[in-house]
């Protein structure tokens, strides 16, 4: 069945049908659709979980990671201050190893007040170890929740599926809905090996000195490292399934690139027309897009880059001191590798300034004209 | 001869609490009310290293760490968490003054203001302890801490949370005290039959907190109820308030503050004004209750 939906709604819809057990979410532009209609379905029984109307994000993410530790499948939604809120808590998450699985819509952060599109607000959380999904069109993000319960709960660890303020949040599209039978399928009930129960008790996250602490930081490590052959074989069987596969990262006339366009979510939609528009005119132009951020791909970045001439990272977000965050990892991906082309880092659509076709068209030829990296930031678009 | 405390102790030995620590005897008191039954969640607090190093815990019921602000909410995400799994079980927060009055009174609202089922305690030592001994919002008028030192001590009263608790008209909230044992279990097995957000919270004292000698935590206990620094109280629904523990003989508040060293910079004139202020507050509480004594 195809239903015309806004993204807001698809991560409604992706957590009714991976059956959450428990919500707990806090409203905030442009998000509250997501938890308006989880409400209603939660009212009129489409939904049998129980949905906890909390007084802040922090808890939120507390409420999640509760239940979560007693066995049960659990969402919140969030963007932009609301994530931030919810910083202390991410980390919560991950240490108590609780597969929460969160939406977040990327918003700029205040101050100034501003609801419109960036990604610093989630990649700010990148170092907490929440798995990150930058998805570029509805029908991804609705796929991507039911995906990342499936993740979260093999490897015990959260996971964020986020898409773009407005670009997404609240543009239609039209979605197939899977069906209920064989989500049911994909995603068998969640039972958790360790869980809060007073049959057996136990005490989670006591006290622990340098004696046992670095060792529960190594096995985090191993098992978002464990995550990477996950996200693509879940994705590939979600393909079986439903006709859509999914990898950690998408790849766009490849094949004899010489050059790539490495950007993430929408504006990584938008630079496929641009490529169509660049090869029409001769260029031997390519796009990868980053699709799972953490765990980070780095072996599929490496080895795609290998065989290049330039790569152009477009950034729709920055860490201010450094640099676009994508091309950070980028760059620090390939920096042992002996045959690595230079790398560009591209700033631009900051607080969802738009960002269409013609600019990335433009970003392009600018840096065709360039023979080495001068800096590491290229503002593109900036009235300074 | 019938017990009224239950003799099964669920709390273990070789827990970390220091010298008579009021709060380890206030968990041992609600283990034997709530019965194993029961799940806890801690924010940071003493009890959170009371309870002793991983793997090692004291409590032998499920125990679920927190963040400090968020006794009330994690406890609301457990209760939903067996909710939906049809499990009928006593979901408890358990939080020092600290996490209750100060930073983690937003979730505790919201938690009493949706009415969650749970049950939220506060242990109270009047300070932040865990963390060396720092003013609280519940650190008494004019008392010393390691933040409000003698040549500044605090200058606002303790804040009156059970007011503040009362007024989200929540179905039940009491006071009690370690050194009135049969009144906190009574409570406390009463608050467990209740449906919705019950707080419950427990004069505990703290002698190195309160630079105390270890053998009078009983004694300042009992004192505090005596002279009325600490009353022992019921409120139902917001509403209907009793008290629980009467006093015939009321003592001075002179001989529950000389006991400790956090006081002994009062002058005659500060105990004078503790004193007063000590009477306003039963005279509001009796308006309260109903009563006149
Ligand atoms: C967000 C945050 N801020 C500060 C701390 C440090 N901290 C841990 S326990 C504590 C004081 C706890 O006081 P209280 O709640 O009264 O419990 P007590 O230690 O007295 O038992 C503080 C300030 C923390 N863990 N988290
Ligand atoms: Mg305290």
């Amino acid at each position: 069945m195809r239903k015309v939906i806004i993204g807001n709604h698809a991560l409604s819809y992706g957590a009714m049908l991976s059956r959450a057990q428990v919500i707990a979410a806090y409203p905030i532009t442009p998000q509250t659709e997501v938890i308006e209609l989880l409400s209603e379905m939660c009212a009129n029984g489409e939904l049998d979980a129980k949905f906890i109307k909390v007084e802040s994000e922090h808890s939120a993410m507390t409420a999640c990671v509760g239940a979560s530790a007693t066995g049960v499948r659990t969402f919140t939604a969030t963007s932009a201050q609301g994530l931030a809120l919810m910083h202390e808590v991410l980390h919560w998450a991950v240490g108590a190893r609780t597969p929460v699985v969160m939406g977040n819509i990327n918003r700029a952060m205040a101050p100034p007040w501003t609801i419109w599109t960036e990604q610093t607000d989630s990649l700010s959380q990148r170092d907490t170890g929440w798995m990150q999904i930058y998805c570029q069109n509805n029908q991804e993000v609705l796929d991507s929740v039911i995906q990342a319960y499936k993740v979260a709960e093999q490897v015990k660890l959260p996971a964020m599926v986020i898409l773009a303020a407005f670009v997404l949040s609240h543009t239609s599209e039209t979605v197939e809905m899977p069906e209920q039978e064989k989500v049911d399928e994909f995603l068998p009930p969640y039972e958790l090996e360790y869980k809060i129960d007073p049959d057996d008790p136990h005490a989670f996250g006591g006290l622990t000195g340098p004696d046992g602490y670095f060792e529960l930081r190594y096995i985090i490590q191993k098992a978002i490292e464990d995550a990477i052959p996950k996200w693509e074989e879940v994705g590939e069987e979600f393909g079986k399934l439903f006709g859509r596969s999914y990898g950690l990262v998408e790849t766009y006339k490849i094949e004899d690139a010489k050059e790539l366009i490495i950007s993430s979510a929408t504006v990584a939609s938008t630079a496929r027309s641009a490529i169509d528009y660049l090869r029409e005119k001769g260029k031997k132009v390519g796009l990868l897009r980053i699709r799972v951020f953490r765990p980070f791909p780095a072996e599929k970045v490496k080895s795609l880059l290998s065989a290049i001439d330039k790569a152009i990272v477009i950034d729709r977000n920055i860490s201010f001191g450094a640099s676009g965050i994508f091309y950070q990892e980028v760059k620090a991906a390939c920096y042992n590798e002996k045959n690595k082309p230079p790398i560009f880092g591209v700033i631009t659509g900051l607080g969802g300034r738009d960002v269409g076709k013609k600019d990335i068209i433009d970003i392009y030829e600018y840096v065709m004209k360039q023979d080495k990296v001068e800096s590491d930031i290229i503002w593109k678009g900036v009235r300074v | 001869m019938k017990l009224s405390i239950p003799e099964e102790e669920i709390m273990g030995h070789g827990h970390l609490a220091c010298q008579g620590c009021g709060a380890a005897l206030a968990m041992r008191y609600a283990l034997k009310a709530f019965g194993r039954n029961t799940v806890m969640t801690f924010p940071a607090c003493c009890w959170s290293v009371i309870d002793g190093p991983f793997p090692h815990s004291a409590v032998n019921v499920p125990l679920f760490h927190t963040c400090f602000e968020a006794a009330a909410s994690t406890a609301s995400g457990i209760k939903a968490g067996f909710d939906a799994q049809g499990k009928d079980v006593n979901v408890v927060a358990w939080a020092g003054d600290g996490g209750t009055y100060d930073i983690g009174i937003q979730a505790l609202s919201g938690a009493a203001e949706r009415n969650d089922d749970i049950i939220y305690v506060c242990y109270d030592n009047e300070a932040y302890m865990n963390t060396g001994v720092q003013r609280s919002g519940s650190t008494p008028y004019l008392s010393w801490t390691t933040t409000t030192p003698v040549k500044h001590p605090k200058q606002r009263p303790k804040k009156d949370i059970v007011s503040i608790m009362a007024a989200h008209r929540i179905p039940y909230l009491a006071t009690a005290s370690v050194a009135f044992p049969e009144d906190m279990i009574t409570k406390f097995k009463k608050a467990k039959d209740i449906k919705g957000t019950r707080f419950l919270l427990v004069f505990s004292p703290c002698p190195p907190g309160w630079r105390a000698n270890p053998e009078n935590t009983i004694k300042l206990a009992k004192l505090a109820v005596l002279t009325r620094v600490f009353p022992l109280i019921e409120v139902e629904n917001g509403r209907v308030w009793k008290l629980t523990k009467k006093v015939r003989t009321v003592k001075p508040v002179s001989e529950y503050l000389k006991l400790q060293g956090r006081f002994r910079h009062l002058s005659e004139d500060d105990v004078a004004v503790i004193q007063e202020n000590t009477n306003k507050d039963w005279e509001i509480l009796m308006d309260k209750v109903g009563e006149k004594d």
